[in-house]
């Protein structure tokens, strides 16, 4: 039989406020253990939540980016159950009536593009974290991560692939610190997605019992995670098994999943909505305020260089694959005079290769847009030919300081003076007069030996389209 | 002295005739004497509050303005002071030091009040005789066989037995009229949102509201004009202007449309008490206010409805009490479930938790939207009756409790007859309206409260209505015997 994998995600995202969702103290990841962690934080006896707006404003964002409604009342709800490090006994969520429903969001994967359905993207307060490795025998609690924002974003089953997943939870990752929500950073937990997985017959409508592949914080470990658990749900149907709802967890040591607790003997979470706050209602004012604090988004910065850079669609996706490359790039068109092209040339090839080389991201390129346009001014302005200007980068790249220093240095200037090219030429036509009687003959490779000469005496300083002109016309007059 | 009214002894402080610090001692002097047999107080802390009324003194004599500077109150122990014990009456917060100051404790030390101590309460404000209390009942003042009400019955017999001027409660379903009713003294419950719960310990957080306790409705406008106003730590809380409750005490009644709503005048109203209440409104014709009756069709669901609200709300408000943190943790356990479960049953007495019960069951899935989302439902309803009621009246009249103070264990062991006692005192909370008791005579040598209830933020109203009862009757300066 033909099986069908059908995949949908639940992504928390953790929002870049300064502050928590519902209280005051700072949301700053690695501090010592209960130090961000406020009287709110802890759920002392009294306290009350107050509703940061910011995080409202981030919600609004999101919303604004994947084309989606935004709810002019939504509510906060008390999803009850105990856990040591849910310190009130239940996180305020939202439940019936989240802020964000109904948006989109496409992807590419491989060779065909397909558009992913986003059901609804609710706020809610994180959890703190338990430490079970720092005291012998018994288990520590800090509260620092508690009321950290999160932005719950969860798809249609829409996705058939272990890839189609992948690439929409990549796409998702950019298009949040594209937009300034969310820091992106997986290993410190601000993007972790949780997988629901189904199998069934191909050609089939229904539904197969899905299992929730839980907290992966990597899309390679989400790729596996996904192809193991789609072969055993496939391997335990055919074999005449039947699929329990679970939750289940990834074991990156062992490549497998396994069910850490079965749905039957789920919480019964008794969500009501939170007496302690009003309903959340969000004005079109405030909506309006978002936009205009948007940035342009990929999608939108994409057609932009392919109409107005007349870049290719490949080059104009790759440029706008992330937040950190646009601006790199954008930087450089800038700073080198508007050569758009020529920027993209180098964005995609010598920085991106170099980057790629020593496994770097691109905020960590030794060499800045800002020297990278002054490199590539000094080829606009014939100072460098492309192989000089390589072996002006890599000094860049090694710490060497800026192109100009570097051209200054090594003496790398270009050659382009007529007078001082002629002469060059003269010297080599004379020196190497059976090559002319070759060429002479009709020999085309001869032309390109004496090209080759006249580079060599220039010690390649010589502007080589100039060569090649000056030599043409001197040969042919002779 | 003991028998004095805020502005009285505020003139005292300001003219040197007495000290803060003397005012303190003496009451202090009088808790001594009397709170081993009445029991209103959990905490007194000398040293506290004798270094509050220095402060007090040295405010005064730089002409600080605030009536209450200097005067000696007591907090319900509902109310987060920082450096005060602050249990609920709870052996879950037996040990438990406030961190922070509450809102309310804050506005009344910025008013350069004085803390006398913690007051004794139903725990986690849950009854209505103060005899869930985990650190003792709590006596009548004017009947030492009977229950003070409760919630707020700590505070209510302390203002009774004149261990303190005034003091605070909080009213979830009737916590702060009952006990006044009860113990023959004037109690408020403002509008809903008036004052901060920003540090009061939530019982019911949709309909929880703190307000004063005290001899009479003037002194109790002072105590909201401490208490009342924003605070942005609570979304609940109304951003609405300062307002003076003192402003309208003076007005003449004249034209005053009453309104007496027949269900509160029916089966279960003792005759005593219902004798009480006619003579008041006989009072109040005098004052040249007409009456009009009016009815409330749906008070008798107020009690099934708020037994369904107030619960949910409650068993989600005090699951931080977990033993993970602070507060009452099982001395032994074998495992973390094992430690929640011995925590909670050694931690909570038996009517809190009968509440989380309920709450938990009503909340629970497949039960939700008979139980939860009717209730609610129906507490528009209610609201609603107000909403039309307030069409023909400018305030309305009724008794408080359906009886006098009952005797110590009369009802004890049965949890509705208890919650029978606020059956006109529920609804209130429900719509988020103001209510107030004041006392208004006695039916067999004990004290009865009467109710008056005004439409939203009318506070200043009802007080001038109390205020002009007040002046022509004497109900409120009376003191039980041997005290």
């Amino acid at each position: 039989m033909q099986w069908e994998v059908v995949i949908g995600l639940e992504t928390h995202t953790q929002l870049k406020t300064k502050s928590k969702i519902f209280s005051g103290a700072s949301t700053a990841f690695g501090a010592e253990p209960n130090t961000q962690a406020c009287e709110v934080s802890i759920a002392l006896p009294g306290v009350l939540p107050v509703l940061n707006k910011e995080a409202v404003k981030c919600a609004i964002k999101f919303a604004l980016a994947v084309d989606a409604e935004i709810a002019p009342r939504s509510i906060f709800a008390r999803k009850n159950y105990f856990y040591p490090d849910l310190p009130k006994g239940y996180q305020i969520s939202q439940y019936e009536l989240p802020v964000v429903s109904k948006g989109t969001l496409r992807i590419q994967v491989a060779d065909y593009e397909k558009t992913i359905n986003i059901t609804r993207a609710h706020l809610e307060e994180d959890a703190g974290k338990s430490l079970h490795e720092t005291h012998e025998g018994m288990s520590g609690i800090d509260l620092n991560r508690a009321g950290t924002p999160l932005l719950e974003i969860v798809t249609e089953p829409d996705m058939r692939s272990a890839a189609e997943a992948v690439a929409y939870a990549k796409k998702l990752h950019e298009l949040v610190q594209w937009i300034g929500i969310c820091d992106g950073n997986m290993q410190e937990g601000s993007f972790r997605c949780d997988v629901n997985v189904s199998v069934r017959p191909k050609g089939t409508e229904k539904l197969g019992t899905r299992r929730e592949i839980k907290n992966l914080n990597s899309f390679k470990y989400m790729q596996q995670a996904i192809e193991f658990e789609t072969q055993w749900q496939i391997e335990t149907l055919e074999d005449g098994g039947t699929i329990h709802q679970a939750t289940v967890l990834f074991n990156p040591d062992t490549g497998e999943t396994r069910a850490m607790r079965s749905k039957e003997e789920a919480n019964d979470y008794r969500y009501f909505p939170d007496p302690d706050l009003l309903p959340l209602v969000i004005t079109d004012k405030e909506i309006e305020i978002a936009r205009s604090e948007m940035p342009e988004l990929p999608e939108e910065m994409k057609t932009r260089f392919e109409r107005s850079y007349h870049l290719s669609p490949y080059d104009a996706a790759s440029l706008t694959s992330s937040r950190s490359v646009a601006d790199y790039f954008l930087t450089t068109v800038d700073g080198c005079g508007g050569e758009p092209k020529l920027a993209a040339n180098w964005v995609m090839g010598s920085v991106a290769a170099k980057l790629n080389e020593e496994g770097k991201s691109i905020g960590d390129s030794p060499v800045s847009p800002l020297q990278l346009a002054g490199l590539l001014k000094r080829i606009i302005d014939n100072t460098l030919s492309s192989k000089m200007a390589k072996e002006v980068f890599d000094g860049m790249w090694s710490g060497e300081g800026d192109a100009d220093s570097i051209i200054e240095k090594r003496g790398l200037k270009q050659v382009t003076d007529i007078g001082a090219i002629e002469a060059i030429i003269d010297e080599v036509l004379a020196a190497n007069a059976p090559m002319v009687g070759e060429w002479k003959a009709g020999k085309e490779k001869a032309f390109n030996a004496l090209v080759g000469q006249a580079m060599k005496a220039s010690k390649g300083k010589a502007n080589p389209t100039q060569v090649n002109e000056i030599l043409k016309k001197k040969l042919s007059a002779s | 002295m003991i028998n004095k009214s805020i502005k009285e002894l505020s003139r005292m402080l300001r003219s040197g005739q007495v000290s803060s610090l003397e005012l303190a001692q003496e009451y202090l002097k009088r808790i001594d004497k009397l709170n081993p047999e009445i029991n209103a107080f959990v905490t007194v802390d000398p040293e506290l509050t004798l270094s509050q009324a220095k402060h007090a003194d040295i405010l005064i004599s730089k002409g600080h303005q605030n009536p209450l500077t200097g005067i000696p109150i007591a907090q319900k122990d509902i109310f987060v002071a920082k450096g005060w014990k602050t249990t609920c009456g709870s052996k879950m917060l037996e040990n438990f030091i406030g961190p922070y100051d509450a809102g309310v404790i804050e506005k009344f030390d910025n008013a350069g009040a004085v803390n006398l101590g913690k007051t004794n309460m139903d725990e986690f404000a849950m009854g209505s005789s103060n005899e869930t209390s985990y650190f003792g009942k709590v006596k009548n003042p004017w009947d030492r066989d009977r229950v003070p009400g409760g919630s707020s019955g700590g505070s209510a017999a302390a203002v009774a037995a004149r261990l303190c001027v005034a003091a605070t409660g909080t009213d979830t379903g009737g916590s702060i009229r009952q006990p006044a009713s009860l113990c023959g003294l004037s109690g408020l419950k403002p509008t809903y949102g008036t004052v901060s719960r920003y540090g009061m310990i939530a019982f019911a957080s949709s309909l929880d509201q703190a307000g004063p306790m005290a001899r009479s409705c003037e002194d109790m406008a002072l105590m909201m004009n401490v208490m009342g106003g924003f605070d942005e730590r609570d979304s609940t809380s109304l951003n609405r202007p300062v307002e003076d409750y003192s402003r309208d005490l003076n007005k003449p009644l004249q034209g005053l449309r009453i309104g007496l709503p027949k269900e509160y005048f029916g089966e279960g109203l003792d005759t005593g008490v219902d004798q009480v209440i006619q003579q008041s409104i006989s009072e109040f014709r005098k004052l040249g206010a007409e009456f009009v009756d009016i009815s409330l069709p749906n008070t008798k669901l107020s009690i099934p409805v708020y037994y369904v609200l107030a619960p949910a709300e409650a068993s989600s408000n005090l699951s931080r009490f977990d033993g993970v943190r602070y507060g009452y943790r099982a001395p032994e356990y074998n495992d973390l479930i094992d430690m929640y479960c011995k925590t909670r049953a050694q931690g909570f007495g038996a009517e809190v938790k009968r509440r989380i019960l309920i709450g938990t069951y009503v909340l629970s899935a497949g039960y939700y939207d008979a139980y939860y989302l009717k209730a609610q439902q129906i507490r528009r309803l209610i609201a609603q009756d107000f909403i039309n009621a307030f069409e023909e009246c400018d305030i309305i009249l009724g008794p408080t409790a359906p009886s006098t103070a009952f005797k110590t264990g009369e009802k004890a062991d049965d949890p509705v007859a208890m919650y029978l006692q606020d059956i006109y005192t529920i609804a209130v909370n429900l719509a988020g309206l103001p209510g107030m008791s004041i006392p208004a005579g006695f039916a067999g040598n004990l004290p009865v409260g009467l109710q008056i209830i005004g439409n939203y933020f009318d506070e200043s109203r009802m007080l001038n209505v109390g205020h002009a009862y007040q002046q022509v009757t004497d109900w409120h300066s009376r003191m039980p015997e041997g005290i």
